[in-house]
């Protein structure tokens, strides 16, 4: 029995038909793509996970105190976030232009749609940083600092509770704004490695990652948007 | 240990704690007889089976579907009976019988305060009739904390923002003890009381000869409130330090504080001390004096004080 | 033999049993310090933690042992305040100290991180986790995490309680070290992420060909379970310690009542990540249980699909049963009652595991070495906790036993009785896998039996005190409890004395263990069947071709053909054995081989 030769499968280490970005780990591309890809959804569940606790104490509040967070809310400023998520929208947009430009081999347009989408993170960091100036300014700040004054802000002393909304408000899209900052890293790496010429439209899965978890960040916007603007 | 106490539990002093022992004992005794069938079992598959020499081949045992169904079913009826049963008696625990006595339970770290309804107050002393169902109406000023009676099988945590409830109806005249369950900080296991529970005639005469006189003196009044507000848990009037300064001799004498700062205890900075403890702290201390006497009354104040003035 | 694939599988164990000899192996392929700091190894990774976690065990041990040690009296035992009375300070600090270090630096990785690194990828015939970068830096993130925990607990003061609840970690009394806690276990939640977030995408996208879900080891199973909860529960810890930093430090008023906020929210965000972590710190319990059983049963695993899809079902109930940590919150009836009643069904999946477990001994060849000696004394001492688990579950009862003791014998029950020593078997399960080296079996044997004596006079009487109504975390008790706390402080000292021994047993192979055959037990998994002791630096010489089931010792003929395990850690044994002791020169192509029956070909 013994005399069947086993036969290889894979060997080791990497052989003549090894493409560079394959790490030696797996046994194809194919493999290590849909890793990635697979792990890239796990950790934007996880991402939505650690929002979700966000939004689970800002519906508890509002269902306890509704008239104070409406009359909190409407001192925000809906144009300003309205204008933002234009840009938080048309940055997702050339993100999903970079990848399908990616697709076709076209790697300087990879680069300059990757270029607008770090701006356009920056215009939606400049315009959050003009609306966090004008609440501080009107002493609006989270909790224990809530001071508000100033004939924007200065009803909202009388109202019970509307330093939590403040918390709340700064919480989220703080916390959305730490990761509009690291995307932008991310997808200036992107580009500089686009740039080195990495990628070509047989291997840009970092790309596809990236761009996915830049929709993710967009997606979170478009729910923190009405619950804190709108409604 | 009473007299009904058992190896598991202590004694049962509450018309609840029958109810409740005998669902412990239930649980326990199907636990121990599944326990003593795993420990049966195994001890004599090991042995029975026990590899005899190297080469040995175990025979293939195929699966059995009655076998697994079995230890699926059996269980499922056995918790359900068990939660049927745990929800009969839990809902008696909550429900309080609608003609209770009230008692007002205050906790804070670390004592007990108790209010009856003629005004009368005690600390860390309970006092309850015999054979009428008592309900505690209770809250804290800070943390926390948890009324827990183990002779009456109850417990209830006791929270600062809101008023949480237990009853018991005592079936024993005696001395029981009161736990706070709940962690609440450096004393935590300190925070002790104890339950008298009296026949109803000893606790009319007991509720009267406690019932809050009208013609007090301020220092009365103020030697009154230091046992109520829970002064007494920190400060002593006998001149030994406890978690914070003693009171006797501290009127006109010369306070050291934390930033090295000193000055003479007159009536202002003891006012301050009393209604904005964080304000100053004394050297050698924690700054753990509770915030909660802001709201203190007026009059309660300078009561305090003319008590402290007193203490020589 | 008819099968050609089987054949196939059988000459390439048969080719790495013969690579054994030529001892190249993961832990030698490169010795230097920097190899092991930007290693991207699996093996290596796991070991690290193995050390990181040995340390922080280590030091969350002796931390118990004050606590014990304070309690052996009323009143001040050692912890004396500067005016000779008792220090609650120092104890509830070191109280604090020990359950954060426990569950948070130790139990909760403790199996993933360690042994999982080090053995998942190789029972699913991979050379590597997924991500290996990912799994480094999940490593060092961990350790930033420890440092900051430490940091913490000695600069910070925290005396909070593992469970941080407000407004008590809000207030002014408890120390600002609660900013750096909360710190501390974002950072390392992050890491517990990463971890599980690795272990899925490993699972379903590594396996060797042939490895179908039906053919996985219960030990991935129970893998895949954890990195389920890991990741959906971890990220709401992190949030919650979030929202916990920023109250303390911003005054958000979310959790303070004095600011319009809710403690009891705080609960409810608490346990909701903590709840599923117990199941974090028991299912991985179950998964090397499984393995133990099977192997020194030589026994297929009685209702393997049963088993595998429990570890699931208990992960998915997990999470809806936080609420039953609050039952005397405050929290509303109707919560109490449903989660009570969701609680209890957990009892049935772990049920089903106990007895497969017990059944899968059955007409096996039950093997008493020191790993099954582990496994049984978990069957013992988990059933009793699961079923004390069952008793606080009960609404009425539980008014009564929370927060005394009585919990506090429940969850070491399931902690230490279930985790721990399951991690100990598992240690000495996969110890000459991961070092090469055999320990001395008599020992072990000893140092089981000690833990099992040490263990349960430690923790029972901490049921009884408990039913009296002894609260936990006293720095003091009334006088009346003293003989229940006496006789736990004695079994700690037991049970200390147990654990030392069986880890100085281990360590003492490293310099005068036998070197360990490829596969001394006769198991029939992938890492054992597949790699030489310790594994070879890419575990595998080939992508191995799986054929039969994980516990189809029936069917291993690759294990079988060449004998059955009978790895005996002493020399004697060793030596005694059939040309394969230390000084007869290995026999050609059959080095390091299992011990024990001489390597005779099938005639067939
Ligand atoms: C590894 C960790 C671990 C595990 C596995 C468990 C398992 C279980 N736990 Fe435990 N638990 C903790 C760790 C753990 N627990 C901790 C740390 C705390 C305290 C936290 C704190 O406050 O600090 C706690 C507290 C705790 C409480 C709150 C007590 C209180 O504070 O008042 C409750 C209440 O329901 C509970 C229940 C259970 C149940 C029902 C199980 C079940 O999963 C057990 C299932 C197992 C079995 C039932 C045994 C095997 C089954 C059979 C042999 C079949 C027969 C069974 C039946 C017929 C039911 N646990
Ligand atoms: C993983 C979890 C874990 C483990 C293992 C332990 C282990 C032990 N625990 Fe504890 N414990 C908790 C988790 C754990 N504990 C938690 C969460 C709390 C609640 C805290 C709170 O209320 O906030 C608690 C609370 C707690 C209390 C209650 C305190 C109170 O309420 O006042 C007590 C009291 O007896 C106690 C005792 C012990 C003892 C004696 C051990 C012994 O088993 C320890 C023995 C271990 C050793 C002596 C170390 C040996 C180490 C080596 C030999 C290193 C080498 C190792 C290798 C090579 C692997 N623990
Ligand atoms: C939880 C413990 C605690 C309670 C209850 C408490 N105190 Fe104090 N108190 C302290 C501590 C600790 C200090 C010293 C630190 C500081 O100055 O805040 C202190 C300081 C003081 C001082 C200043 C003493 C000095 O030596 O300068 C006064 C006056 C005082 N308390 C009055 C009161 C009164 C009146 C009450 C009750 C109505 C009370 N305290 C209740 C802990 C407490
Ligand atoms: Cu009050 Cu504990
Ligand atoms: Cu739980």
């Amino acid at each position: 029995m013994a005399t069947a030769t086993p036969q290889i499968v894979d060997d080791v280490h990497a052989g003549p038909h090894h493409p560079s970005h394959l790490q030696h780990h797996f046994v194809s591309s194919q493999q290590q793509f849909e890793a990635s890809k697979l792990g890239i959804w796990l950790f934007l569940m996880t991402e939505i996970l650690l929002f979700s606790g966000l939004f689970v104490a800002y519906t508890v509040f509002r269902t306890w105190y509704p008239e104070s967070f409406d009359a909190a809310s409407a001192t925000l400023d809906a144009s300003l976030g309205g204008l933002n998520t234009i840009v938080l929208l048309a940055s997702s947009f050339t993100v999903a232009l970079s990848i399908h430009m990616a697709q076709r081999d076209n790697q300087r347009a990879v680069f300059i749609n990757l270029v607008i989408t770090v701006i356009l993170g920056a215009a939606f960091m400049v315009i959050k940083g003009i609306e966090y100036t004008a609440k501080f300014e009107g002493g609006a700040y989270p909790g224990g600092f809530f001071d508000p004054h100033g004939h924007h802000y200065g009803h909202l002393a009388n109202v019970p509770y509307a330093a939590q909304f403040f918390s709340v408000y700064f919480l989220m899209t703080g916390l959305h704004g730490v990761h509009v900052l690291v995307g932008m890293g991310i997808i200036t790496w992107m580009a500089i490695r686009t740039h080195r010429g990495e990628f070509s439209s047989s291997y840009y899965t970092p790309i596809e990652i990236t761009g996915l978890y830049w929709h993710l960040v967009d997606i979170i916007w478009i729910f923190l948007f009405p619950l804190l603007y709108l409604i | 240990m009473g007299d009904n106490a058992t190896l598991w539990l202590p004694e049962g002093r509450s018309t609840l704690a029958p109810s409740v022992d005998a669902l412990f004992n239930f649980v326990n005794i199907v636990s121990i007889i599944i326990f003593a069938g795993v420990v049966v079992s195994i001890i004599y598959l090991a042995f029975r089976y026990r590899r005899r020499h190297e080469h040995e081949r175990a025979v293939l045992v195929h699966e059995n579907t009655l076998l697994e169904v079995a230890w699926v079913v059996v269980p499922v009826i056995l918790v359900l009976v068990t939660f049927f049963w745990g929800f009969k008696v839990f809902m008696k625990i909550e429900v309080a019988p609608p003609d209770s006595y009230e008692i007002g339970v205050e906790a804070r770290q670390w004592q007990w305060t108790f209010t009856y309804p003629n005004g009368a107050v005690t600390t860390n002393e309970l006092h309850v009739p015999l054979g009428r169902p008592v309900r505690m109406n209770m809250s804290s000023v800070d943390v926390i904390h948890s009324f827990f009676v183990p002779v009456m099988r109850v417990k209830q945590d006791v929270l600062p923002n809101r008023y949480s409830h237990v009853w018991f109806q005592a079936t024993k005249p005696g001395t029981y003890q009161i736990f706070c369950a709940e962690y609440c900080g450096l004393n935590h296991s300190a925070m002790l009381a104890k339950l008298i529970v009296q026949t109803p005639e000893d606790y009319q005469k007991w509720l009267e000869s406690v019932a809050v006189p009208t013609n007090l003196t301020p220092v009365e009044y103020g030697q009154r409130l230091y046992q109520q507000q829970g002064c007494m848990g920190c400060h002593t009037t006998d001149g030994s330090p406890r978690v914070g300064p003693t009171f006797k001799g501290l009127f006109g004498h010369t306070v050291t504080l934390q930033n090295g700062q000193t000055l003479t205890a007159d009536e202002n900075y003891i006012r301050e001390s009393i209604l904005e403890s964080t304000a100053k702290i004394v050297q050698g201390y924690p700054p753990i004096m509770p915030t909660s006497y802001s709201s203190l009354e007026e009059d309660q104040v300078t009561a305090l004080i003319a008590f402290i003035k007193s203490l020589k | 033999m008819a099968n050609p694939s089987q054949s196939v599988a059988a000459a390439q164990a048969r080719e790495v049993q013969a690579h054994q000899h030529a001892n190249v192996n993961y832990l030698n392929v490169d010795k230097s310090i920097k190899s092991w700091i930007y290693t991207l190894d699996h093996k290596r990774i796991g070991v690290m933690y193995g050390v990181t976690l040995a340390v922080t065990f280590l030091i969350g041990g002796i931390l118990a042992m004050l606590v014990r040690t304070e309690l052996l009296t009323p009143g001040p035992t050692i912890f004396f305040s500067p005016d000779g009375g008792l220090s609650a300070e120092t104890y509830n600090r070191v109280f604090s100290m020990h359950g954060i270090i426990m569950v948070f630096l130790f139990l909760v990785p403790s199996v993933p991180a360690f042994l999982g690194n080090i053995i998942l990828p190789m029972q699913l015939g991979a050379k590597d986790v997924a991500f290996p970068k990912i799994n480094l830096a999940s490593y060092y993130i961990f350790l930033l995490g420890g440092v900051f925990t430490v940091v913490a607990l000695i600069v910070g003061k925290v005396d909070t309680g593992w469970t941080f609840y407000t407004p008590y970690s809000t207030s002014a009394a408890a120390s600002n070290g609660v900013l750096f806690m909360t710190l501390a276990i974002f950072i390392a939640g992050f890491s517990s992420i990463f971890t599980g977030l690795n272990f899925i995408v490993t699972i379903h996208k590594m396996r060797a060909p042939g490895l179908t879900w039906n053919r996985l080891p219960l030990f991935v199973w129970s893998m895949y379970a954890v990195s389920l909860v890991q990741v959906l529960a971890t990220p709401v810890l992190g949030v919650t310690v979030m929202l916990l930093f920023f109250e303390r430090l911003l005054h958000i008023g979310i959790f303070d009542p004095a600011l319009g906020g809710d403690p009891i929210l705080f609960q409810h965000f608490f346990w909701f990540y903590s709840h599923p972590a117990v199941y974090i710190m028991i299912l991985p319990a179950f998964g090397i249980i499984s393995e133990l059983v099977a192997t020194f049963s030589r026994q297929r695993i009685f209702g393997y699909r049963a088993v595998a899809l429990s570890s699931v079902a208990i992960a998915l109930l997990g999470f809806m049963v936080w609420g039953h940590h609050m039952f005397v919150s405050g929290q509303s009836v109707l919560s109490s009652v449903s989660f009570s009643l969701i609680t209890y069904l957990i009892g049935i999946p772990s049920g089903i595991k106990v007895f497969n477990w017990i059944a899968t001994m059955y007409k096996g060849s039950v093997w008493l070495q020191t790993p099954m000696l582990y496994a049984i004394m978990f069957l013992f001492l988990f059933t009793i906790g699961g079923l004390t688990g069952v008793m606080v579950a009960v609404l009425a009862v539980d008014v009564h036993l929370t927060d005394t003791y009585y919990v506090v014998g429940h969850f070491h029950y399931v902690m230490v009785g279930g985790q721990v020593i399951a991690i100990f078997g598992g240690l000495h399960y996969w110890w000459p896998k991961i070092t090469g080296k055999l320990y001395k079996e008599s020992v072990g044997k000893i140092a089981a039996a000690i833990i099992f004596v040490g263990f349960n006079f430690t923790f029972f009487p901490q049921l009884v005190m408990g039913a009296h109504g002894m609260p936990r975390r006293y720095a003091d008790y009334l006088p009346e409890y003293q003989m229940w706390h006496d006789i736990s402080t004695i079994g700690a000292y037991v049970l200390a004395i147990g654990f030392f021994l069986a880890a100085g047993n281990l360590l003492a192979s490293l310099f005068r263990g036998m070197q360990s055959p490829a596969n001394p037990w006769g198991a029939a998994t992938l890492e054992w069947t597949h790699s030489t002791s310790p594994a070879l630096p890419h575990n595998f010489l080939r992508t191995p071709i799986v054929t039969r089931g994980p516990y189809d010792f029936h069917l291993a003929h690759d294990i079988f053909e060449e004998g059955d395990g009978a790895g005996d850690g002493t020399a004697e044994a060793v030596a005694a054995d059939k040309g394969t002791g230390p000084d007869s020169p290995p026999p050609p192509g059959n080095v390091g081989q299992p011990i024990g029956k001489p390597p005779a070909r099938p005639e067939k």
